[in-house]
């Protein structure tokens, strides 16, 4: 008996050690750069320990039972067939667990939808296969550009060396500034395409003839990645998504860069 | 009347059925045409799953070496809806046609010529699905879900594929509707509702919402096909429609039919279980009212598909919240099945194997499933490979896990025979192993930000991708393997004794001779 205990610790500290190792590694979600995607990571990690400890719970009694309870060993079944108690004692804890589970994501479900009071507003519409931008609101506004992959057709077709960001990069980002609250409004001109940031927290559909919005606030300058989430035909795999966060002076800088330049850009990308 | 009808048949043309290929097209004899199911079912698993070789292939290394993007999606469309409408739902009702009428004491299912036209619609249906490869434009591309617009854009190929949806969909209401008369008029005198074996139950259960949903899928495929031809703008913006709506319609069938591929599995798991514990399965109402109410609930969790498609807050919440409710009456059925081993005589043979496995296993899917319910999390992980996972975990190691341990379960009494139980016990072995190979991995592509239905990756997924698609070759291999078992146990296997699962206690074990004769229950036994 007391070997199993010593066996059944070991067990569940192996599997804790695992699981701290892979807390921002890429057995997990990309460390969050939102104060969404860190109240999705957070519950992640809840509910991953939630499950894990059910999950030893019930294996443990079952896998018991197949290592004892074995007809080769001699063992005698029992004939018991219900126990009412039991069986409400095994319906209401697991409600009870999902109102433990539920309380948190609610509160993110409401923080997630609220998109009022923006400090900048971008509407970005999916095309098969690449994303255009119009900066509505804030500072920016007036801004329009289209979005391409920029990994060269060569290593698609592994005639080049793959880089690092093989398929996740484009050939104009979405810049935004740090710690402002970003509205972004979606629609698509064909088919249904989704805009995600797995760093960001943010996933939306973007759906023809419709309007939807979400939204973000990222917490540090960087660069994030994501791609188009909804199959959208033969090159859905190829229309990255990739926003370039910046200190609001660099922000400015590029504004302004992208003012003087907004002419020549929008009638290079008409001939698309 | 169709119980006495099936008694005088019975008497007089005992065997003097046709011979040759005119015996299967004639048939109205339900083994016949559960077996027929059954081979059907398997023809079709091979070949969804040769689709899915042809995916893992492309995907075992990044760029695109086998399949260009255009036929890759052709590859994953055509793999979801063959294993979906053409494996994995077929073969549950080749079970129901061999075990119902067995398992209840009938002689026969209630309506025995439609059951023949329900099981032979399924060879044009197959047939459009798999020759729309090479039609001008090739298969539909759009997803097994096949969301317009995209769909709408598609060429001929998406045309064959409603086609054979709508005989599909013809095929399982007739297959549901034999199903819930059988049961419900043609059980042995003394079965009352609640001393039927859980795997008719189940089956009840599962009928029921076959008819319930998919007449709800030929709605949405008829309108997806006046929407492409006929000018209507059901799913169009541009005239009216909405694109969204399509997905609450599909989804209105797509989630219930979740359940109908895996309460059938319920059912054979609570016949595998007690038996090979040799004890009686623990607390059988509770598991028909947990079957009812996941049942009833799975009809009210659609939208938990489209938590990213844009919906109120108090939608999102209240789809969430449905949704994690399922894990209640699931969790119980966990309960009652360890219950049910718990300080029983347990031996291991393969079908108790594969269902432990499937216990194992589905409850791994079940956490995922929950995880995926938190409309949060969901946010990150809906159309990646965490959802592929999450649902292979439930339709592989459980449904098909299932199936398995129900053929392993049930071929000596349709065959006389007995499997060859060292290989059985590879064949469980190498399929779990591999299954979790493929699979697994799969859960960390998705967090890592993997999309699904992607013919190429960034370098950060190459490891996953080469560990998963070696799994899933290994897998497919372990398949065949199945196949050579069953083919060498209908040829020359050992023959079974009468009853060789000594926990046995239904009706089919105690009351029929082993192999169960052509023509089984003329006279009704009683039961007490």
């Amino acid at each position: 008996m007391r070997s199993k205990s010593v066996a059944t610790l070991a067990g569940v500290s192996a599997l804790a050690l695992y699981s701290s190792i892979a807390l921002g590694s890429k057995y997990n979600l990309p460390e969050p750069q939102s104060v969404i995607a860190k109240d999705i990571y957070d519950q992640h990690i809840l509910l991953m320990w939630i499950c894990l400890v059910i999950f030893i719970g019930v294996f443990g009694v079952m896998f018991y039972s197949v290592l004892k309870h074995r007809k080769s060993l001699g063992y005698k079944a029992a004939n018991f067939h219900h126990s009412t108690a039991v069986e409400i004692i095994w319906t209401v804890i697991p409600c009870i667990i999902l109102v433990v589970m539920a309380y948190p994501a609610t509160k993110t479900v409401i923080a997630m939808k609220d998109t009022s009071s923006p400090d900048m507003t971008i509407k970005a519409t999916g095309y098969q296969w690449m994303w255009g931008y119009d900066y509505l609101q804030g500072e920016g506004e007036g801004i329009s550009f289209y979005s391409k992959l920029s990994t060269p057709r060569a290593q698609v077709e592994n005639k080049a060396p793959k880089g690092e960001n093989y398929l996740l990069e484009v050939d104009n980002r979405v810049v935004v500034p740090v710690g402002k609250k970003v509205r972004i409004i979606l629609t698509a001109n064909d088919v249904i395409h989704a805009w995600w940031i797995p760093a960001l927290g943010i996933k939306q559909d973007a759906v023809p003839g419709f309007i939807r919005d979400t939204w973000f606030t990222a917490d540090k300058p960087g660069v994030y990645r994501g791609q188009c989430a909804e199959l959208c035909g033969k090159d859905h795999g190829f229309m990255p998504i990739v926003v370039e966060v910046m200190e609001a002076g660099e922000y400015s800088k590029w504004v302004a860069q992208q003012s003087s330049s907004a002419v020549k850009t929008s009638m290079h990308v008409e001939n698309k | 009347m169709a119980a006495v009808h099936g008694d005088a048949h019975g008497h007089e043309h005992d065997d003097h059925h046709p011979s040759g290929i005119m015996r299967w097209i004639t048939t109205t004899n339900h083994k016949d045409i559960g077996t027929m199911y059954l081979w059907f079912s398997f023809t079709m698993f091979l070949t969804g799953g040769t689709l899915a070789l042809g995916i893992r292939a492309e995907l075992f290394q990044p760029g695109i070496q086998i399949l260009q993007p255009e036929l890759f999606n052709q590859f994953t469309t055509l793999h979801g809806l063959i294993m979906v409408f053409g494996a994995i739902m077929p073969a549950f009702v080749g079970f129901a046609n061999w075990q119902v009428p067995l398992m209840i004491g009938a002689p026969d299912m209630a309506f025995a010529r439609m059951n023949n036209w329900s099981f032979w619609l399924l060879i044009p249906a197959a047939t459009l699905l798999v020759s729309s490869f090479f039609v001008p434009g090739g298969a539909a591309a759009g997803g097994w879900t096949f969301y317009p617009p995209l769909s709408t854009q598609g060429g001929l190929g998406v045309d064959l594929m409603i086609f054979a949806v709508h005989i599909l969909g013809a095929s399982s209401i007739m297959g549901s509707i034999n199903i819930i008369t059988t049961i419900l008029n043609m059980r042995a005198p003394g079965m009352t509702l609640m001393k039927m074996p859980m795997f008719v139950w189940t089956w009840l259960i599962t009928a029921y919402l076959l008819v319930l949903v998919m007449p709800v899928l030929a709605g949405v495929v008829t309108m997806l096909l006046t929407d492409r031809h006929f000018g209507t703008s059901f799913f169009n913006a541009a005239g009216g429609g909405d694109p969204v709506m399509f997905q609450h319609i599909f989804w209105f069938f797509g989630h219930p039919e979740v359940y109908i591929m895996i309460l059938p599995s319920f059912g054979i798991v609570s016949e595998v279980i007690p038996t090979f514990s040799r004890k009686p399965l623990f607390g059988y109402s509770s598991m028909v009212y947990a079957t009812a109410s996941i049942a009833i609930l799975s009809c009210v969790v659609w939208a938990h598909h489209m938590f990213t498609a844009g919906m109120p807050t108090v939608g999102q919440l209240f789809f969430m919240y449905a949704t994690m409710l399922i894990a209640v009456p699931t969790g119980v059925k966990v309960f009652n099945w360890t219950a049910t081993m718990w300080r029983g005589s347990m031996s291991f043979e393969t079908p108790m194997l594969f269902s432990i496995g499937f216990i194992f296993l589905f409850v791994i899917g079940g956490f995922s499933g929950v995880i995926c319910a938190i409309v949060p999390i969901d946010i990150q992980v809906q159309d990646t490979y965490y959802v592929i996972a999450h649902f292979h975990y439930v339709l592989v190691s459980g449904s098909l896990f299932a199936l398995f341990a129900g053929a392993y379960y049930w071929i000596p009494k349709w065959t006389g025979r007995m499997y060859n139980e060292t290989l059985g016990k590879w064949h469980f072995w190498l399929s779990m192993f591999f299954f979790n190979l493929t699979f697994f991995v799969q859960h960390f592509l998705g967090l890592a930000g993997m999309p699904r239905r992607i013919p190429d990756y960034n370098l950060q997924f190459a490891d996953f991708n080469m560990i998963s698609s070696i799994g899933a070759f290994g897998f497919g291999l372990s398949q065949i393997l199945f196949l050579y078992i069953m083919i060498s146990t209908i040829r020359s296997g050992e023959k079974a004794p009468q009853k060789p699962w000594d926990g046995a206690t239904t009706l089919e074990w105690t009351h029929l001779p082993t192999p169960a004769p052509y023509h089984s229950f003329e006279k009704p036994p009683v039961v007490n």
